[in-house]
């Protein structure tokens, strides 16, 4: 894992402080060229890791990358699903309906795999088909790490189902050969939860940043987790939503001892180019210029 | 411990389930879906007790408390079979389809002396209770007029086939979204008493009405627009916004941000004039669980306070949720 990457939060109208200006960010963003040009400067900057959810309109910037030889070295890391696709589908649809339209050939066909597993209600394969659907659109792309979105994690945690966390863990090992990874707003919880389940050292991605935004439990408790070294960390949410000036939200992240990556998001040259010189310059001293995470 | 159990395991209730499955103070025992498909995955996949007759729950479980998430048509009954059994209740929104129903079981509620409350997580939005919080400090000094809206990408095209799209089950964009809109209003404007030159306007559903547009009188006089519509997918998802005009300035709050903008300045809240903006970043307590949103979290967090301490009063009360329906009502009323 480098250092740096690459969010998509601008591209698709999230923006945790404003909706007006996310709003104006999905106006930015209407065509496909405007994110290859903003990904093109984050290329140029030297960040060759792009973390995307696993939009519609990513299927599109990966028909841009592939077999390209200019993105060559460039890494996906898909984090799926992309969860309001299908909270507005079972409020349409109902579950049934929405297992009909994101489940692959026909599920009342027991001749079809989807329809076999639904058959038997065999909620783990049914679980591995979905995101086989979710990983249709990366073939052929790089994709070292995939991650599940915080709302499935979290969900899945506090409902207690950590079998299908560990599902997930498992098929990613398997079928695509590429570590997964777990998004979350618990990471304490999280840790604990998946140790127990035999799962040791795992990636994850947290929301962690000096006014202590969007992390469960409080900032203390994450500062001590981190600093057990638990796992492959990656910080998210680090200017939490824009509340923290640049320079003093990354010294914050980068000090953190137990901070692999850090994960960001821009849409402008200047802002790209401050985030990464920033970082840069803050992680010369504790990590060294190119450290990087290695998995195998 | 509170000893909890869960009715109804569609999209609120699942979300409902996680919040209470990771909150320290509460031993939720038991879910009830009628629903094959999810109940046969959480008897696979959980470690509660599962159940398709929730009388058969409430029976055989020893509850305290009980979520009530099931299709809005069902609400009534459940409730008051919970109460009678001695529950605190915790039931979705909007709360009934009968208005009467609501004044009933909210004296029922009051008389056996349980905790009640309705789920309208606006009222536990930290931006929303900053707009409480200076409006109550009378920072725009006379009121003359509001706007509540609420926009969102849910039924975008000619089909759907669950409860939410049928005529009364409490489906439909008035009950679904504009009772969030109506209780805002109601939480920090005034009770919303009369409606005029209501609209309740079909987009694509064939049943039930993807709009609502209506004009609303309060308690203390205030008038303003309702503007809410469910088939807008320039939205991502669901938002709700609420505009305040008075004589010394305007307030304009959403899930995410307070717009102030002041005539003149406000020394004693030290808000100069002219614009501030303030971020949900600065306003938004730290939960200890987060699922999708820091309100989801203290709603559910909040009624079990109550529990554990009867001095707390509850912000989202069976009694003011009766008001919104009510109002949902009198808004079919003058469509007609």
């Amino acid at each position: 894992m480098e250092r740096v990457l690459f969010g998509d939060n601008q591209f698709f109208g999230v923006n945790h402080s404003s909706d007006e200006k996310a709003r104006a960010q999905t106006i930015r963003f209407q065509e496909d060229d405007a994110i290859m040009a903003v990904l093109d400067v984050a290329i140029d900057e030297g960040i060759n890791t792009f973390m995307c959810t696993t939009h519609d309109r990513i299927g599109e910037i990966c028909n841009r990358i592939r077999g390209n030889e200019k993105y060559k070295d460039f890494k996906l890391y898909p984090c799926m699903p992309y969860a309001h696709k299908y909270a507005n589908a079972i409020t349409e649809l109902g579950y049934l309906g929405t297992i009909k339209q994101f489940v692959p050939g026909n599920i009342f066909s027991t001749f079809a795999k989807g329809g076999l597993a639904f058959m038997k209600k065999d909620f783990t394969e049914l679980a591995k088909l979905m995101i086989d659907a979710e990983m249709k659109m990366f073939k052929g792309i790089n994709t070292p790490v995939i991650w599940v979105q915080n709302v499935i994690t979290d969900l899945l945690l506090g409902l207690g189902m950590t079998d299908f966390l560990v599902v997930f863990y498992n098929h990613i090992k398997e079928k695509y050969r590429a570590e997964p990874g777990f998004i979350t707003m618990n990471l304490p919880l999280l840790l604990d939860t998946l140790e127990k389940a035999g799962i040791e050292n795992p990636t994850v991605c947290a929301s962690i940043n000096k006014i202590g935004f969007r992390m469960s439990g409080g900032i203390k408790k994450y500062e001590e987790v981190i600093g057990q070294k638990r796992c492959k960390l990656v910080a998210m949410q680090v200017l939490a939503a824009g509340a923290i000036p640049p320079k003093e939200a990354f010294e914050y992240v980068c000090s953190l001892n137990g901070v692999d990556s850090i994960l960001f998001g821009a849409s402008s040259r200047a802002n790209i180019h401050q985030s990464k010189s920033i970082i840069d310059s803050c992680s010369v001293l504790k990590h060294g210029p190119t450290s990087k995470v290695n998995y195998y | 411990m509170v000893r909890t159990g869960i009715i109804g395991l569609g999209k609120m209730g699942i979300s409902h389930c996680a919040i209470l499955g990771a909150h320290p103070d509460v031993n939720l025992v038991a879910v009830c879906d009628s629903s094959a498909l999810v109940i046969d995955a959480f008897k696979k996949h959980s470690r509660f007790q599962c159940f398709t007759d929730y009388r058969k729950m409430i029976a055989e479980m020893n509850l305290d408390a009980i979520v009530i998430a099931s299709p809005t048509k069902f609400h009534t009954e459940m409730v008051n079979y919970a109460l009678d059994h001695s529950l605190h209740v915790f039931c979705e929104k909007p709360f009934v389809l009968n208005p009467e129903d609501a004044e009933i079981l909210a004296e029922k509620a009051e008389m056996k002396n349980l905790v009640n409350q309705v789920g309208y997580h606006n009222r536990f939005l930290g931006t929303f209770n900053e707009v409480k919080v200076l409006l109550q400090m009378n920072i725009l000094g006379e009121l003359y007029h509001f706007s509540g809206e609420s926009y969102g990408p849910v039924v975008l095209r000619e089909k759907g086939s669950t409860w939410r799209s049928q005529k009364g089950q409490g489906g439909g964009c008035l009950y679904d979204y504009a009772s969030h809109t109506i209780d805002l209003i109601h939480f920090l404007l005034g009770k919303p008493m009369e409606v005029s030159g209501t609209q309740l306007k079909r987009i694509f559903s064939n049943d039930v009405e993807d709009a609502v547009y209506s004009s609303i009188t309060l308690n203390n006089g205030l008038r303003g627009q309702l503007s809410v519509n469910w088939s807008d997918e320039t939205h991502r998802k669901m938002n709700t916004q609420i505009t305040i005009l008075g004589k010394k300035g305007k307030i304009i709050a959403d899930a995410t941000e307070v717009k102030i903008f002041l005539k003149e300045a406000n020394e004693l809240l030290v808000l100069p004039k002219g614009w501030t903006v303030k971020y949900l970043t600065e306003l938004t307590p730290n939960v200890d669980f987060y699922l999708r949103g820091e309100e989801y979290s203290s709603q559910i967090d909040h009624f079990i306070k109550c529990i554990n301490n009867s001095e707390t009063i509850n912000k989202s009360s069976f009694r003011s949720a009766s008001c919104t329906d009510q109002l949902i009502s009198k808004l079919i009323s003058d469509n007609k």
